[in-house]
């Protein structure tokens, strides 16, 4: 469609132009648009993908929540009485009560804060690890790949949970500053092994393709041929690969919150309210999936959007 | 085929000694005073703490202690010596008894992910784009996107307590109708990555040249899926539910948890909850090689599977 309304456009204003335009016009406008780029190809699809906008909007949506609480809810998620337990759904808590006696919505909305953070950060730094790592272990291969894919191999050897229990354990603060930072920390020298894995494949892909032997040929160095050549096209699966393990952090982290490890009172995430309602469960349901829904759908929102993405930018599921 | 065994060897073992290495560290490095955490509240008496000292070599201070302790517990784990838990349990009887529900659970959820996962993956992967197709994508994405913690409560709270259709707990003695609905649980992500990655593999290989020779050769479609097709997308699946069956086996600690299943990943985490080093320690190492082992198994069968991977 898009393609029509331009050519439209470009024919009107040849049309415009009339015989005084330039010489090269009336030729141009047979042709439909230029060429266009991969990024532009994977965003005419992904327009056109209802589980794109719905996944976009719900991470909005939380990012919103994580942003600005108040305009969710008037209720402050720390006013607690004892007096209101497992209360049922009223107009001043669409939700209820927890056992607590704390708005179990306030609650649930106030948990996407620390959630986010967590989430977003741990991505970038796994990113960022990730992409230098397999980069060098791509390109360079030989001995260097050998140390490194073993490195990831040993890393990757340490079930994930495990480990997350056993550094956490370490962090005696209190503080929600440093135990979220110790949480995304943690998250990303344990996570970062996928993401290496898939920069390295596409690496390796790539570093055979003919343009790169054509850029070496020309006298390109190693680092302009990684940086301009290698780089772009082994960031699309990097970007995927991260976005969905973004979805996964956030997993990670209620978890963690949930063992009672990761974030700790009085910071407020899902987790921690997932396991206070699971004890609770016979007396009361709702402060149990009230917080799971969610952490679902948060997480299932930016597992669908890199799922998505992943879909228009591969071109060979097309 | 035998120098590619002998290096992936090689490598397992360089692996092993790292990864014992960082996990035994960091217990090390995160305990605080052991006799104390030993003791808990009460008080240590001299004649205690100066036998305790003794009998774990704690006396050793710096990194040369460390290491002396690193190496005389790795020469124990070779030994197939697991040592005593700080509670004076056996480690080795405490894996013995743990280990076969682990498996139980473990075998079920497998199972699961095989019959369901790969089955409805080669459907889906057949008949891309049909309904059954997009129904088993956006199912598998609610699954991916519901973490254990969401999905084993509420599975417990549905269909345990509301409905009671299974029973919510499995306990000391768990039968294998109490493990059913925890197997589910745990087998419902593997089942939704088993499925997804089946059916992409076979969508990519239906459409390879040699199907198209096949056809053309006059091959039954029957023949060519099951034979031609399937053999070769099922490779990805394999070497995935090896890695998969690694996670597994190393306990699901929050599945264990909340329904409390007295297996593996339910003793881990008490012991990370009671400051048990030599517990925690034990299992993980444990539960490394069975990782690393899983994964020779699994690069061996990835070489014999396909043929067109050369390790050299």
């Amino acid at each position: 469609m898009s393609d029509f309304e331009t050519v439209a456009a470009s024919e009107n204003q040849a049309a415009r132009r009339g015989p005084s335009g330039e010489p090269g016009a009336p030729n141009q406008v047979g042709v439909p648009g230029k060429a266009r780029s991969l990024a532009g190809d994977a965003w005419r699809d992904l327009r056109r993908n209802p589980i794109f906008w719905i996944s976009l909007a719900l991470v909005v949506l939380v990012t919103a929540m994580a942003a600005v609480p108040g305009l969710f809810t008037g209720n402050d998620p720390r006013d607690c009485a004892l007096a209101r337990q497992h209360a049922g759904p009223s107009g001043a808590a669409i939700f209820g009560y927890d056992f607590q006696g704390c708005d179990t919505y306030a609650r649930s909305v106030y948990g996407a804060r620390a959630s986010l953070l967590v989430g977003a950060l741990s991505a970038l730094l796994t990113g960022i690890i990730a992409l230098v790592v397999g980069m060098v272990a791509g390109y360079f291969g030989r001995w260097i790949d050998a140390v490194l894919s073993r490195v990831i191999d040993i890393v990757l050897g340490i079930p994930l949970l495990l480990a997350a229990i056993v550094l956490l354990k370490r962090v005696n603060s209190d503080s929600s500053t440093v135990r979220i930072l110790a949480v995304v920390f943690v998250l990303a020298i344990l996570g970062w092994t996928t993401a290496a894995r898939v920069v390295r494949s596409s690496v390796i892909t790539a570093k055979g393709q003919d343009y790169v032997a054509a850029a070496r040929m020309l006298g390109a160095g190693d680092g302009r041929i990684m940086w301009r050549h290698i780089l772009p096209n082994s960031l699309a699966p990097a970007v995927v690969v991260l976005t969905i393990a973004l979805g996964s952090f956030i997993a990670a982290e209620a978890t963690l919150s949930f063992l009672g490890i990761g974030l700790k009172a009085p910071t407020i995430s899902w987790g921690i309210d997932i396991d206070s309602g699971r004890v609770h469960m016979r007396e009361s349901a709702t402060p149990l999936v009230v917080p799971s829904t969610f952490l679902a759908l948060t997480v299932l929102a930016f597992i669908m959007l890199g799922d998505a993405i992943r879909d228009a930018f591969d071109p060979k599921l097309r | 085929m035998f120098r590619f065994v002998v290096r992936r060897l090689l490598q397992m073992v360089l692996a092993f000694f790292g990864t014992t290495l960082i996990v035994y560290a960091l217990m090390f490095a995160g305990q605080g005073d052991p006799i104390q955490a030993l003791a808990g509240e009460r008080p240590v008496t001299e004649a205690q703490r100066a036998y305790l000292t003794e009998k774990y070599n704690l006396d050793r201070t710096g990194v040369g202690g460390f290491f002396y302790r690193y190496f005389d517990y790795v020469g124990n784990l070779l030994r197939g010596d697991l040592g005593e838990s700080l509670t004076g349990r056996s480690i080795g009887e405490i894996l013995t008894t743990a280990w076969p529900v682990t498996l139980k659970l473990a075998l079920i959820a497998m199972a699961v992910t095989i019959v369901v996962g790969v089955t409805a993956g080669v459907v889906a992967g057949m008949r891309r784009a049909s309904i059954f197709d997009n129904s088993t994508l956006l199912l598998t994405l609610l699954v991916l996107g519901i973490p254990t913690i969401v999905l084993a409560p509420l599975a417990q709270y549905l269909l345990g307590v509301k409905w009671q259709v299974f029973p919510p707990t499995a306990g000391a003695q768990p039968s294998l109708y109490a493990l059913l609905l925890p197997g589910i649980v745990l087998g419902s992500l593997s089942l939704a990555t088993a499925l997804r990655l089946t059916r992409t593999s076979v969508a990519e290989n239906l459409r390879a040249d040699y199907v198209r020779t096949a056809k053309s050769k006059g091959l039954l479609r029957r023949r060519i899926v099951s034979v031609h097709v399937l053999r070769n997308s099922l490779i990805p699946v394999v070497t995935f539910l090896g890695v998969e069956l690694g996670n597994l086996m190393s306990g699901a600690i929050i599945t264990e948890g909340v329904f409390n299943i007295p297996g593996v990943g339910f003793n881990l985490f008490r012991g990370i909850r009671t400051e048990d080093g030599p517990l925690v320690v034990g299992i993980v190492s444990v539960l490394v090689v069975v990782y690393l082992v899983a994964n020779l198994l699994v690069d061996v069968l990835y070489a014999v599977l396909d043929p067109r991977i050369r390790y050299e």
